[in-house]
């Protein structure tokens, strides 16, 4: 038991750099997905079949590409094509590029779950578009977009450690480190483990009260 | 979805007009996004032929082949693994004593919450360090059995639970015992009510397998890192790994066509009084599949 904290314990400035980073990563992806989602969401809603038409390109294209691959093109490829960006911001766009992808579908299953009915009855009141949308479709949609909006955030959490495979220090990097340091890896992973899950707990449970105070009858 | 759309009413004159304004604006958009990309590549050489060349060589051809056939392997060793792993700790969790059910509630949710990169490290860096011959083929297997395991597993439970109550209800009313209710009157209407959530879980877990990238196993997104760091042929980065994503997308593209279809299928003949189960990937949702 004292051997399990001495390797937490001696190395404690490895794993408070490798979470940091993570948090990092994850904090500034999430703001980025969730923008860019939304905006693709928008699009795939929209009237305009040419946007309709991209959006649901992008999506199914993203869809079904490994996050590892669009890692790899950023770091590998990219440079290539004189756009230099450094690992860091790589990571942080290749998870922004595949997250949003996500959150779209969210954005426009959530749209699609209001009834056609609620609109027209706000239309047939004389509601404007700006009216329908803000005090009709939306207060319904993003009740039932935010469960599964949680779901997709917490996966790419768990993506960031991809960003290790691609010279970003962050959680899932430090069993590279540690393997020089000969500590004992079993131990090394468990705590990543554990730091993980401490990181998800507030998420999931954030996500189970929204759940239950935001359900929706219907 | 153009003419029932809950956010705006079928277009009038006006409308139509705006409409046609900003198709035209957006398309114009998206042309010059993508007229930008195609001056970059041209800018910095991406079409010279040199880049290209080393496609039409049998050698390369067959060192891609080996790579796809690496990826296959992995993924359909981890496919049926993964659905014996979850089929049992599914009917572990539905089961009445809380004996099994809590260690298999305890597993499921550990797995689904456990970034799927460090299992596969408990996979490598372990067995590395202490010198066990394990194969890097294994460390991705056992990583991608316990992730989609755990996560087949809440499918499978979802669909248990999904057929209506009256059902098992019936059968037990006419003398069925557990094992019959459950083999032939939930199993067989369970499992088309997930058969598209499956599918789509598969889709994941190929995709997944690229993971092996980081721990060296030689897998197709291995192999573009080769052969597009080959400095003879102008490090073809760009094109090989255009031609890697074109493989991925077109495998996946028809499995997920394949979810899709077979979500139609079920909605349009039901064939079970369960309500089927999104086709969606979620990517790895933890603990929270809303269903």
């Amino acid at each position: 038991m004292g051997e399990f904290f001495r390797v937490l314990t001696d190395n404690a400035s490895l794993f408070r750099e490798g979470f940091y980073n993570t948090v990092k990563l994850f904090l500034i992806a999430g703001v980025g997905s969730l923008v860019l989602g939304m905006l693709l969401g928008a699009m795939r809603v929209s009237p305009v079949p040419a946007l309709r038409a991209f959006g649901a390109t992008y999506v199914n294209l993203v869809r079904n590409t490994p996050l590892t691959l669009v890692f790899a093109f950023l770091v590998f490829a990219v440079p290539k094509l004189d756009v230099n960006i450094d690992y860091f911001n790589s990571a942080c766009i290749a998870l922004t590029a595949y997250t949003s992808a996500f959150i779209c579908e969210v954005v426009r299953s959530g749209v699609n779950t209001v009834a056609t009915g609620q609109a027209e009855a706000a239309r047939a009141l004389g509601m404007t578009f700006a009216q329908v949308l803000t005090l009709i479709v939306l207060p319904q949609a993003l009740r039932a977009m935010v469960p599964p909006m949680m779901s997709v955030l917490i996966a790419m959490l768990k993506n960031t450690t991809i960003a290790a495979g691609f010279s970003v220090l962050e959680a899932g990097a430090i069993p590279a480190y540690m393997s020089e340091r000969g500590e004992p890896q079993f131990i090394v992973l468990t705590w990543i483990v554990i730091g993980f899950l401490i990181l998800i707990l507030p998420l999931v449970v954030l996500q189970r009260i929204l759940e239950r105070k935001w359900a929706v009858a219907r | 979805m153009s003419s029932s759309s809950v956010l705006y009413d079928i277009p009038g004159p006006k409308a139509r007009l705006r409409n046609r304004i900003l198709g035209i604006v957006s398309i114009a958009a998206i042309v010059a996004l993508l007229a930008f990309v195609v001056y970059k590549f041209d800018q910095t050489g991406q079409f010279e032929a040199r880049k290209w060349e080393q496609f039409q060589y049998a050698a390369v051809q067959r060192e891609l082949l080996n790579g796809l056939w690496a990826t296959l392997k992995v993924a359909a060793v981890a496919t049926v693994l993964a659905l014996l792993f979850g089929a049992f700790f599914a009917s572990a969790r539905l089961s009445d004593k809380v004996l099994f059910r809590a260690p298999a509630t305890f597993v499921v949710e550990l797995f689904r919450a456990i970034p799927l990169l460090i299992l596969i490290f408990f996979g490598y860096y372990v067995p590395l360090q202490y010198g066990w011959p394990i194969d890097k083929f294994w460390a991705l297997v056992i990583g991608l059995t316990l992730y989609n395991g755990s996560v087949l597993a809440e499918i499978f439970r979802a669909g248990i639970n999904a057929v209506p109550y009256g059902q098992s209800e019936g059968a037990y009313a006419i003398g069925m015992r557990k094992n019959q209710v459950l083999r032939l009157i939930l199993l067989p209407q369970a499992f088309r009510s997930m058969l598209p959530a499956i599918v789509s879980q598969l889709v994941v877990l190929l995709k997944d397998t690229a993971l092996g990238f980081i721990i060296t196993y030689p897998e197709l997104l291995f192999v573009g890192k080769q052969i597009g760091g080959r400095l003879a042929f102008g490090l073809p980065y760009v094109p090989t790994y255009l031609i890697v994503a074109a493989i991925y997308i077109s495998i996946c593209g028809l499995l997920s066509v394949l979810a899709w279809w077979l979500q139609k299928r079920l909605t349009r003949l039901p064939r079970t009084a369960a309500k089927p189960l999104p086709a969606t990937q979620t990517d790895g949702g933890t603990g929270v599949t809303p269903l």
